[in-house]
Order: structure tokens, then sequence, then C-alpha cells
């Protein structure tokens, strides 16, 4: 159990592959961070930096206060469960949960009572002599968490470890880990490219974009005030609609019609659109139906604002017309910058005259 | 293959059309017969893997174990039923004895030794094996080399006249008689076997090296620091199957294809040369035109290499795991 502090780390591959640029994170100790981006956007290279199996080309990683660039994956007090498991094939799963531990010299007592303990968490207790090829993908799942939770090490790194499993024990493995990591309080470091899993699993989320952070945030901080295009477009499902609006004379204009006052100078910017912000009302933007997602509790109704998609989530059932008219609080929309991308800060109000 | 085309043609068609019929293969159903369509072909590949089978290996097997019960007069004329009594002559006699103890000791050396080494430079190679193409490419030319020719080379080597190694020995104050002193033989033999066969096993061990999969060695790099302990712990055991199979093809290796090597060594050289049981079949078999007992010897040698792949199969291969 340690903090873990990442100082303007960078990686350069051989090739001159910049992987990951100038990240800082600062994770305190017990705190469950979660890296999350689009594939190839360096997230594993920063946590194989952390584990050691990368060199860090620039900056400094620290766990518990000590640098660690120069120390040996096996130095570093870390624990590491990967994406295909890496189970040792020929070892019992007994003698893959004790093999670090041997490794670091502890008695036979502490070892069999470590293991013993791990098992009864995991319910591996009845597979403990078997070899892993005969275990099934969700239980390899249990025995590589348990190679790590054994070793109570001061961070547990993961590197997709949900990802090979199907989605009903994806959902169920999720909430394990939560508690498990909970219930140890130990300093965690999740990869993940799945937003769904960021944003149930993090106590603060990391969005990585080509190799830079866009955003730390507790999830529901990013959800709600993402601070860049890619990170409204990345969290949150349906992917928030990004359209591109004007603003006059103090007036955010979206096809022609106003949606709120604003205090910002004129010029196009960058509208962004929850799904479920947006209402289907009787007065309001004119939206062209395109097609329906039903599912059961509400529908998503993807359409056209003049040539721009938007979607918008509607919980009644009352069949809809080739044309509906949609509406906003003005205090939900968020702007960005029509260029950079960047959230713009500003207080939005309701126009005098509800556009007609 | 059970059922012929036959069967499924129509019976109001004559012989000639059913049999053309037969011939080129078509069916009622074609859609069924997937894979040949005529009862001969495959027959037809098969015979001369059969052929080669039965003329080089069952005939001559057959034939080897009938003239080991005969005296065999050394001019062709005629032979004379003697029972075991070439078994009875080969395992009393002291050279055979002599032979089959260098035997086992050449086999155990050298196949120690290409084991090892091939396995030391395998380990090595692996760890930078960005750069290991024209490395790998450089190991691998040595096996191109034919057993005669790596021989010859070797014997250039070892020549008492002009050979480096004789020079070398000669520095440290060493007469080198390589074909004449029997360790000194033995000693360029088995240098020679080792050189030609490494090749083999670093090509094998490097790829069941690489063949551990990554994710697999960095759980280990986490886990264990010592890097002897991780090789030992996790990937020795994983490259069991191919210790296994290159233990095998070793051994086979030094009982019988050293036979080139050892013939360019000790060929027209002064008795007392070490050899191997398979070269003194030869030797007495064709040299010493003792057809019978040369025949005995080899089928000695049939029974111990039986022996031997029963026992590695048995208390090996269980030890060893394939994950
Ligand atoms: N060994 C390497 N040599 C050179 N470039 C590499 C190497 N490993 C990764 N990269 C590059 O670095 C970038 C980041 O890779 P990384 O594996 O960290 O992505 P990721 O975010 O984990 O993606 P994914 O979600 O697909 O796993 C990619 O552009 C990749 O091509
Ligand atoms: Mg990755």
């Amino acid at each position: 159990m340690a903090e873990l502090t990442l100082k303007s780390v960078g990686k350069t591959y051989a090739g001159g592959v910049d992987a990951v640029t100038d990240v800082n994170i600062d994770i305190k100790d017990g705190e469950f961070i979660v890296l999350v981006g689009p594939s190839g956007c360096g997230k594993s290279t920063l946590l194989r930096m952390v584990a050691g199996l990368e060199t860090v080309t620039r900056g400094d990683v620290h766990i518990g206060g000590r640098r660690v660039n120069d120390l040996d994956p096996a130095e570093r007090d870390i624990a590491m469960v990967f994406q295909n498991y890496a189970l040792y094939p020929h070892m019992s799963v007994r003698d893959n949960m004790a093999y670090g531990l041997k490794n670091r010299g502890e008695s036979k007592a502490v070892i069999e009572e470590r293991v013993a303990e791990a098992a009864r968490m995991l319910e591996l207790g009845q597979y403990l002599d078997r070899k892993p090829r005969a275990l099934s993908g969700g239980q390899r799942q249990r025995v590589a968490m348990g190679r790590a939770i054994v070793r109570q090490p001061k961070a547990f790194l993961f590197d997709e470890p949900l990802s090979n499993l199907d989605a009903k024990l994806r959902v169920s493995m999720r909430m394990e880990i939560r508690k498990l990591q909970q219930r140890l309080g130990t300093t965690s470091l999740y990869v993940t490219h799945d937003q769904l899993e960021a944003m149930t699993l993090a106590d603060r989320l990391v969005v990585l974009n080509g190799g830079r952070v866009e955003q730390i945030g507790a999830p529901l901080e990013v959800y709600r005030k993402p601070a860049s295009t890619f990170v409204a477009s990345f969290i949150g499902a349906p992917a928030m609609s990004l359209l591109d609006a004007q603003i006059e004379g103090g007036q955010l204009l979206l096809a022609g019609q106003a949606l709120a006052g604003v205090g910002i100078a004129p010029g196009p910017v960058t509208l962004g659109l929850r799904a479920e912000d947006l209402r289907i009302v009787a007065n309001g933007l004119r939206m062209r139906v395109e097609y329906v997602e039903e599912l059961g509790a509400q529908r998503i109704v993807h359409g056209m604002v003049g040539d721009q998609a938007v979607a918008v989530i509607d919980q009644h059932d009352t069949p809809l017309g080739p044309d509906v008219r949609i509406a906003v609080d003005p205090t939900r929309l968020h702007l960005f910058d029509a260029r950079s991308g960047r959230r713009m800060e500003t207080r939005l109000h309701r126009v005098a005259e509800p556009a007609q | 293959m059970t059922d012929t085309p036959l069967n499924m043609v129509e019976a109001d068609q004559t012989l000639v059309t059913r049999l053309r019929a037969w011939w080129s293969g078509e069916t009622a159903n074609p859609a069924k017969r997937v894979q040949f369509d005529r009862p001969l072909t495959p027959w037809l590949f098969l015979l001369p893997q059969l052929a080669v089978v039965v003329i080089f290996f069952y005939w001559p097997s057959v034939q080897a174990v009938t003239s080991s019960f005969y005296l065999e007069d050394p001019f062709g004329f005629g032979a004379t039923f003697v029972g075991m009594e070439n078994y009875a002559d080969a395992l009393n006699s002291s050279e055979y004895l002599g032979t089959a103890a260098f035997t086992a000791f050449f086999c155990v050396v050298v196949t120690t030794l290409a084991l090892g080494i091939g396995l030391l430079m395998a380990v090595k190679a692996d760890k930078v094996i960005r750069g290991a193409e024209s490395y790998k490419t450089l190991l691998i030319s040595v096996y191109a080399i034919a057993p005669p020719v790596a021989g010859l080379i070797g014997m250039m080597f070892f020549d008492m006249h002009m050979g480096p190694l004789k020079d070398l020995a000669a520095f440290f104050g060493y007469d080198l008689k390589v074909g004449i002193n029997y360790w000194d033989t033995a000693t360029a033999l088995i240098v020679i076997a080792v050189w030609k066969q490494i090749p083999y096993n670093f090509i094998f061990f490097l790829s069941g090296l690489q063949s551990v999969p990554v994710s697999v060695r960095e759980a280990a790099l986490i886990d264990a620091q010592s890097g002897w302990r991780r090789f030992w712990d996790i990937t020795l055991p994983l490259l069991a199957p191919t210790a296994f199979f290159l233990l095998v093809i070793n051994i086979t290796y030094t009982m019988f294809d050293t036979f080139p090597i050892i013939d360019v060594i000790v060929k027209d050289k002064p008795a007392n040369n070490p050899m191997t049981l398979v070269y003194k079949v030869y030797l007495d078999g064709f040299k010493g035109n003792d057809i019978g007992g040369s025949s005995a010897q080899s089928v000695i040698l049939m029974g111990v290499v039986a022996l031997l792949t029963v026992l590695q199969f048995r208390f090996l291969e269980r030890r060893v795991h394939y994950g």
C-alpha cells in the first residue's frame, strides 16, 4: 500500500514512436485509478513503465515515495494482472500463486496461509491442484487475481484483465475486483478501453489520447464536465452529440435558432449535447427522425438537426412522426472551442423568447 | 473410401460406360465424394513411400535377422547355419564390448555437450533476438554442411601434419595424434560430432524459447528477480518438450548419423581406433567380410535402439509438460 506518482513521464520507443508524452498523475494511497482511452493511446505503455517492463524514457516514477525508474520489476513491489492472465502453464494453481512469495523468501507457513486466504476469497479452493489449462477463462482470471493478492504488494496493476471474458462474466468480475480492492485497500492502476468499465470501477479516471492526458477526474466529474470534445465523445453511451454552432449577439445559435444566451465573443463553437439532456417537446428545434433504438426502459432516437446528427433519449413509447421537436435546458449545454476542442466555461441562460 | 462409385451407377449402363465412369470418377452425387473418386488413387500415392519402407527397411531387417544365424563363406560359396553362435561371439568379444562401451560414452558426451551448448547459445541469442537474424543464419549454415564435409574440415583441423589444432596442442607441449592415439581420436570425434550438431539443437531451442509467451516471461520477471531462477523455474520446464524431442534426435544422431564423421577420421588408419557400434557393423561386414557376425551385431543394435526408445518415452516423457 502506497502512493504512486508519475512526474512528466514520457516514452519514446526505439524507432522514434512517441507513445507517452508528459504524463503527470498523483495517485493517493488506496486509490483506484483507471487509465482509459482508445486503442494505441499509450495506456499499456504507461502501465508497463510503472511495472518496470518498459524503460522510462523521460520523467520519474515513484512508488511509495521511492524512485523506481532503475529498479527491476521484482524489486518494485507491485503485482500485475495480464490480459491473457499469463499463468505458468506447468504449475498448479497453488504453485502459480505461491511462486512470487517463494522467491521473496517467505516461510512455508506464511505462503500456505496467504494462498489459502486468497483461494477462499476467490472461491478457488477446489482448483488449487489443477493446472491452468484445466480451468475456464473466468477461473484463470481468478487465479491471476489470486497471484496478485497473495503478494500483498504496494500496488496492483491491471492491463485489460477482463477483456477476454464474455459480457456477463465481465460485469460480475468487475464488481468483484472493485470489492476486493476496497477490502484490501491496495492502490490500483487499471487499464481499459471500455468506458463503462472505467466509469464503474474508478475513484478517478485518467483519459488518455495520443499519449497525453486529456483529463483526470472522478467519473461523474469527467462525465458532467468533459475537458475536451475528445473526452466528451469518449465517455458516455450513447456518445455526446457534437455539433457546429454559432455565437452571434450574445446568443448561441444552432441551425438558425437561439438555444441560450452566452457571454462569449461571437464566432463558431462546438456544441455538445448529451442524449439524456434532450427532451422531445411540442415546441423546439426541429429534428428529422432517422432511426430509433428500443432499449425497453427507454429508447434512443437518432436524427438530424439541419445536417448534423443528434441522439435523444426518450422515456415515452408513443409513435413518432418523421419530424419531432426537441428542447434542452441551457444549463446542460456544453461548449467547446471550435478550433482546439477545449471546454469553454461560461454561464448559459435561457433566452427570453423560446425559439419557434 | 468404403463404397466405390460403381454402386452409384445406374444398372442399365453397359460395362464400358460403367468402367469409364468409374475411371473418370463420375458419380451420381458428386457432392458426397470429397477426397478420392477412384479407389486406386490413394494406393498410387502411397506406393512410393511403401516401397521405400519395404525395400530399405523391412527387407534388410529380415535379411539381417536371417543371416545373423548363418556363418557365411567369405567368398560367397554358401552359408552354414550356426544358431546363436554369432551372437555369442559378439557378446564375448572384448573388442565388441570395448566398442559398445565407447559408443555409450560417445553418446552421453556428445548428446550432453551438443544439447548444453546449443541451449546456452539459444538462450543468449534469444536475449538479443532483434539482431539474431544474421546470427541465426550464421549458425544454421554450419548445419547445412553435410557430415562428410564436416568430418573432412574437422580432419583438416586435426591433421597430423598441417592441422592448426595439432600446432595449438604442440604449443602447449602436447603431441596430438589423431587416428593413432585412441583418446586423441576420440576427442577429435567428439569435437566434430558436437560441432556438427549444435546448430540443429540451437535452432530448435531458439524456436522453443521464442514460443514461451511474452506475458508469461513478464509475469516471471515480476515474480522472481534472479534470471537464473526464472530460467530454471519457468523457461526450462516450458522448454521440456523441445528438449525431450532433441534428446531423442541427438541420441539417434550420435549412434547412427556420426557414421560419415567416423569414416573420414578412422578410415584406413591402423587398428584400435575408437568407433561406434554402427561403424563396427560396417567394418566387420564389408571390410572383414563377416556377414553373419555383422548381422548379429546389427540385430543387437536394433534391440538396443528399441529399448532406448521405449525407455525414453516411458520415463522421460511423463515428466515433460505439454502446456
Ligand atoms: N515495442 C514497441 N515498439 C514500438 N512502438 C510500440 C511498441 N509498443 C507499443 N508501441 C506503440 O506505442 C503506442 C501505444 O501503444 P500501447 O500498447 O501503449 O497502446 P494501448 O493504449 O495499450 O492500446 P490497446 O488498447 O490497443 O492495448 C502505439 O502507437 C504502439 O504502436
Ligand atoms: Mg494495451
